[in-house]
């Protein structure tokens, strides 16, 4: 992935990706794949501080500060949940916390995983997005400070 | 392939036409329920009673003097018989209407646990006990300086009657337990539980959240102090269930909630309180739904509940046939006697993955720990996919749970 890319582009990338899409396997494996071949999270992170609290399947969040960007890293125990949270750090990972603070995530609506996925409780990719959010959001607090 | 025949007096087509949502459409192919242990559909009829309800004789009950209200009493009092009926109790102010099992179990633990139970005394539960029947308990002996012990389990998900009687001694006062487990399926053999129990001068509380719609339920004859039942997992409406408790238990026992419909008398000075079984519903009770749940009970009985119970066996036995020859599929509750409910795992996959991939193939199952974390905790699993059966379930749609399931595991390899 091109490091110049905008968040915006990126959700556009991903949205023409799956406009070729026409079944809801095609996403789902689409997403299955993306799980898989995300990079293999270090065990160090796999602690309880990193888990995105959630009902059913347990979400690490990681995230590092380098010149003025934030970068994520992440992983699940559940395949679906760790293809999602790929495709969050694909767009978001490697950005200035204000860009990141200020994605809409249209993308998420666009190629309908919204209506499957925001209501199994808080591993639903909006929580997800919450806890990117949050990392973004205390590495500005503590620029400003 | 091997198949069972479904027995020829239950047509399980014409049972189909009475629960509206089983037409519905749910990603573009028809619904396939099997959450039913969560909560089950509900006829057309149970459905048309609430309407029925709200739209003819809305009224606050038993003090009315108005025609609506004495229409609302009757039909409410109706209920209460008819429940008086299914689970054979002796006397109708046995039954008393709560919110659900979890409700019912609190009321126990609240009223007659608080009075009962003391400092050093034990209260004995399992390992498959349902959140709601291990909570009420801790909070309980916290309070209480009790001890709470638990029965353990086999690799199979039965219970280790040995280690039972070892538990109980002259500081048992207490058995609550589970009648079916709503995570494995088995049924317990409460009966002997409750002999063995009463024999060391322990009360027994059952928690029949799972097994009043699958098995037939004779409180007498079981000599159980306390049964409770929720009437969303009997075909009848969320928000009405029921406590049955042994006549002389509940009158010797304290109030649970104050307010009005329970008091004989109020003064500043002294409140005296109603008899049974008002004394423990307080308030405007859930009068519709209460009402809606005879509806419920009456349509199982005349279809029959062994025609029911053979109908969801036979159900039960092709499932575990078809799903032992998925590779990789490990059934979790394995017991000899054990109701329309198969837990399992398959190898190096997440339940979650399952559940997801399964609903967008119109098959709703129930993914996770099921209210049961220790019971997960002994199998060392996080979680199971959980598919159950009710009296409209079909071969066909156990056909749709296989192939999903195969499409699934194919999906994420």
């Amino acid at each position: 992935m091109n490091e110049t890319t905008t968040i915006k582009e990126r959700e556009e990338e991903i949205t023409d990706e799956f406009s070729l899409f026409d079944t809801w396997e095609e996403k789902y494996e689409y997403i299955i794949d993306l799980g898989k071949k995300l990079e293999p999270l270090d065990e160090k992170y796999k602690v309880e501080e990193n888990i995105i609290k959630g009902c059913q399947s347990t979400v690490w969040l990681t995230s590092d500060y380098k010149d003025g960007k934030v970068f994520y890293k992440a992983d699940s125990d559940a395949m679906i949940v760790k293809g999602l949270i790929s495709m969050l750090i694909k767009v978001l990972s490697g950005h200035k916390p204000d860009e990141i603070l200020n994605a809409k995530l249209d993308f998420i609506k666009d190629i309908g995983m919204m209506t499957h996925l925001a209501q199994t409780r808080s591993n639903g990719l909006l929580s997800m997005v919450k806890q990117i959010k949050n990392y973004a959001l205390a590495y500005k607090s503590a620029d400003a400070a | 392939m091997e198949t069972t025949e479904i027995a020829p007096t239950f047509d399980v087509n014409t049972i189909r036409k009475s629960f509206p949502v089983l037409e519905r459409e749910v990603n573009n192919q028809l619904l396939v329920y099997l959450d039913n242990a969560a909560t089950s559909q509900k006829p057309q009829l149970v459905i048309d009673a609430l309407d029925y309800y709200y739209s003819n004789y809305n009224a606050n009950i038993h003090r009315g003097i108005h025609t609506l209200a004495e229409e609302a009493t009757a039909a409410y009092e109706a209920t209460r018989n008819t429940v008086r009926n299914f689970i054979n109790a002796q006397y109708s102010e046995e039954i008393i209407f709560t919110r659900g099992t979890t409700e019912g179990i609190n009321l126990v633990a609240y009223t007659w646990g608080r009075k009962n139970i003391n400092a050093g005394d034990e209260i004995i539960i399992s390992t498959m006990e349902h959140h709601s029947n291990i909570v009420p308990w801790q909070i309980l002996c916290e309070e209480k300086h009790a001890v709470l012990k638990v029965i353990p389990i086999n690799d199979d998900g039965e219970l280790l009657m040995d280690e039972y009687k070892k538990l109980l001694s002259p500081k048992t006062k207490l058995v609550s337990i589970v009648h079916v487990s709503n995570a494995l399926g088995t049924i317990n053999p409460v009966k002997e539980i409750i002999d063995l129990a009463h024999e060391n001068g322990a009360h027994v509380l059952v928690d029949g959240a799972q097994s009043t719609v699958h098995l037939d339920i004779d409180v007498q004859e079981m000599d159980c102090d306390f049964f409770a039942f929720s009437g969303h997992k009997v075909y009848g409406p969320t928000g009405a269930g029921v406590l049955y408790g042994k006549k002389k238990i509940l009158e010797e026992m304290p109030v649970f909630m104050g307010g009005g419909e329970m008091i004989k008398e109020v003064s500043f000075a002294k409140t005296t309180y109603a008899n049974l079984p008002y004394k423990y519903e307080a308030g405007t009770p859930n009068i519709a739904d209460t009402i809606a749940l005879k509806v419920a009970l009456d349509f199982i009985t005349e279809t029959g509940k062994q025609l029911i119970r053979n109908h969801e066996n036979n159900l039960l036995k092709y499932a575990t046939e078809q799903m032992k020859s998925i590779p990789g599929l490990r059934i979790i509750g394995n017991a000899k006697n054990k109701v329309s409910v198969i837990s399992f795992i398959i190898k190096d996959i997440h339940p979650q993955d399952i559940g997801v991939l399964l609903d967008n193939q119109g098959i709703a199952v129930r993914t996770g720990h099921h209210c049961t974390q220790p019971l997960m905790e002994r199998f060392h699993i996080p979680g199971t996919v959980r598919a159950s059966f009710a009296m409209y379930n079909s071969k066909e749609e156990v056909d749709r749970l296989i192939s999903g399931i195969q499409k699934s595991i194919k999906m994420l390899s």
